[in-house]
C-alpha cells in the first residue's frame, strides 16, 4: 500500500473511531465525580482484610490470579527478548574486561556519585518491596528499581565492574526460580490469610520483575558493546 | 469541560497510531507503540479519579467513610501492571528490531518485503 493510501484509510479510520470514543465519553461518569463502586468495595474488601495499601491488596489479593497471567507475560517476554538477542553463528562476542567501555571520559563526580548511590538506590528498592503492603509500593515498582539500580554502574564508567555484579546466568536462573515461586504461591495462597500472602507475592514479583529487567538490560548493552560479526569488523580474535 | 481527561486519552492513543501507520524506522514504530499505550494509562487514571481525595493507603490514617474519600485502587493496579509488562513487550519488540537491522540492514518497514531471504 502507498503511503498516501495508508493515510486515507488511516484518516477514516481515525474519525470513525474518534466519533464512536467521544460519543462514548459523553455516556461517562463526568470526570472526579462521586460514583466508584469498584472503588468503594475495592477500599472495603482490602480493610476488612487488613491490607493497608490497597493498590497492594487489588493486585495481590483480589486479583491475584490476573497478576499470575500478567506475570507470565512479563516472563515470556523477557525470555523471547534473551532468545533473539543471543549470539548468532555468524557474531563473536568479545571480552568485556579487554575493554574499557562506556563513558570512556565520564568525571570523577559522576564516578563518585555512580558508586555512593548503588548501595543507596538497592535499599530504597529492598524498602519499597518489602513495605508494598503497608505505604505506597510494592513488587512492581521495587523491582524496577532493583533493577535498574545496578546499571548506575554503567553510568559511572565502569562496565567491567557491572559485568562481574551481574552475571546473566544467575539471573536468568533467579528469574525462573522466581516465576515458579509465583506460580506456587498464587495457587498456595487460596489458605494463607492476606497479611502473609501480599507480601509473600510481593516478593516474588519484586525479585522477577528485577531480574528481567537486569536480563533485558544486560542482553542490550552486550549486543551494542560486545557483540561484533566477522566479516565486517576483523575481530583481532579470530586471527590471534 | 468534564469529559476532557477522557479525549485527552482517546487523542494520545490517535497520535500514537498515526505515528506508527507513518512510520519509517521500526524504532520510530516501537516508540509510537508506546505512546498508543500511554493513551490507556491516561484514560484508566482519569476514570479513577475523584475530585478532593487521596491515595487509597491507610497505613496513617482511617478508612472511609470516616477518613476523606480516596481515588479508585483498581484502575491504579491496572497501570501498574500495563506499565510494567508494557516495558517489557517494548524490550521484545526492540530485540526484534535489533534482529531485522542485522539481517537486512535496513529499519525502514516499506523495505522488507518477504520474510527469508
Amino acid at each position: 500500500m502507498r503511503p498516501r493510501t495508508r493515510v486515507l484509510v488511516f484518516a477514516g479510520g481515525a474519525a470513525g473511531t474518534a466519533a464512536l470514543f467521544t460519543a462514548g465519553t459523553l455516556g461517562l461518569p463526568a470526570f472526579g465525580g462521586t460514583l466508584h463502586p469498584y472503588a468503594d468495595r475495592a477500599v472495603h474488601q482490602a480493610v476488612r482484610r487488613g491490607t493497608p495499601n490497597v493498590v497492594s491488596s487489588v493486585n495481590f489479593d483480589q486479583r491475584a490470579f490476573d497478576t499470575l497471567g500478567e506475570e507470565l507475560i512479563l516472563l515470556s517476554a523477557a525470555i523471547a527478548a534473551v532468545a533473539l538477542l543471543r549470539v548468532v553463528r555468524r557474531e563473536d562476542e568479545r571480552d568485556g574486561a579487554t575493554l574499557r567501555h562506556g563513558p570512556a571520559e565520564v568525571s570523577d563526580a559522576l564516578r563518585i556519585v555512580g558508586h555512593l548511590l548503588l548501595p543507596l538506590t538497592l535499599l530504597i528498592g529492598v524498602y519499597i518491596v518489602a513495605h508494598g503492603a503497608q505505604s505506597p509500593g510494592g513488587g512492581f515498582q521495587g523491582g524496577v528499581i532493583l533493577g535498574t539500580a545496578i546499571h548506575l554502574l554503567y553510568l559511572a564508567g565502569d562496565y567491567p565492574a557491572l559485568q562481574r555484579l551481574r552475571p546473566i546466568p544467575v539471573f536468568e536462573s533467579a528469574e525462573a526460580v522466581a516465576a515458579a515461586a509465583f506460580v506456587l504461591l498464587a495457587l498456595a495462597a487460596a489458605g494463607a490469610s492476606p497479611a502473609q500472602r501480599v507480601p509473600a507475592l510481593n516478593t516474588a514479583v519484586g525479585i522477577e520483575v528485577g531480574c528481567a529487567l537486569v536480563l533485558l538490560l544486560g542482553k542490550f548493552f552486550e549486543q551494542a558493546l560486545l557483540i561484533r560479526e566477522h566479516r565486517e569488523t576483523g575481530d583481532t580474535r579470530e586471527t590471534a | 469541560m468534564s469529559t476532557l481527561p477522557y479525549l485527552t486519552a482517546g487523542w494520545i492513543m490517535l497520535a500514537g497510531l498515526y505515528g506508527v501507520v507513518t512510520s519509517r524506522d521500526l524504532v520510530h514504530a516501537v516508540v509510537c507503540v508506546s505512546v498508543t499505550q500511554s493513551g490507556t494509562y491516561v484514560l484508566l487514571l482519569a476514570i479513577g479519579y475523584r475530585s478532593g481525595a487521596t491515595a487509597p493507603v491507610f497505613s496513617d490514617r482511617p478508612p472511609p467513610p470516616a477518613g476523606r474519600p480516596v481515588t479508585d485502587p483498581v484502575v491504579q493496579a491496572m497501570t501498574l501492571t500495563d506499565i510494567v509488562v508494557g516495558a517489557t513487550v517494548t524490550a521484545l519488540l526492540l530485540a526484534l528490531a535489533v534482529q531485522v537491522a542485522k539481517r537486512r540492514a535496513t529499519l525502514d518497514p516499506g523495505a522488507l518485503r518477504t520474510l527469508e531471504p
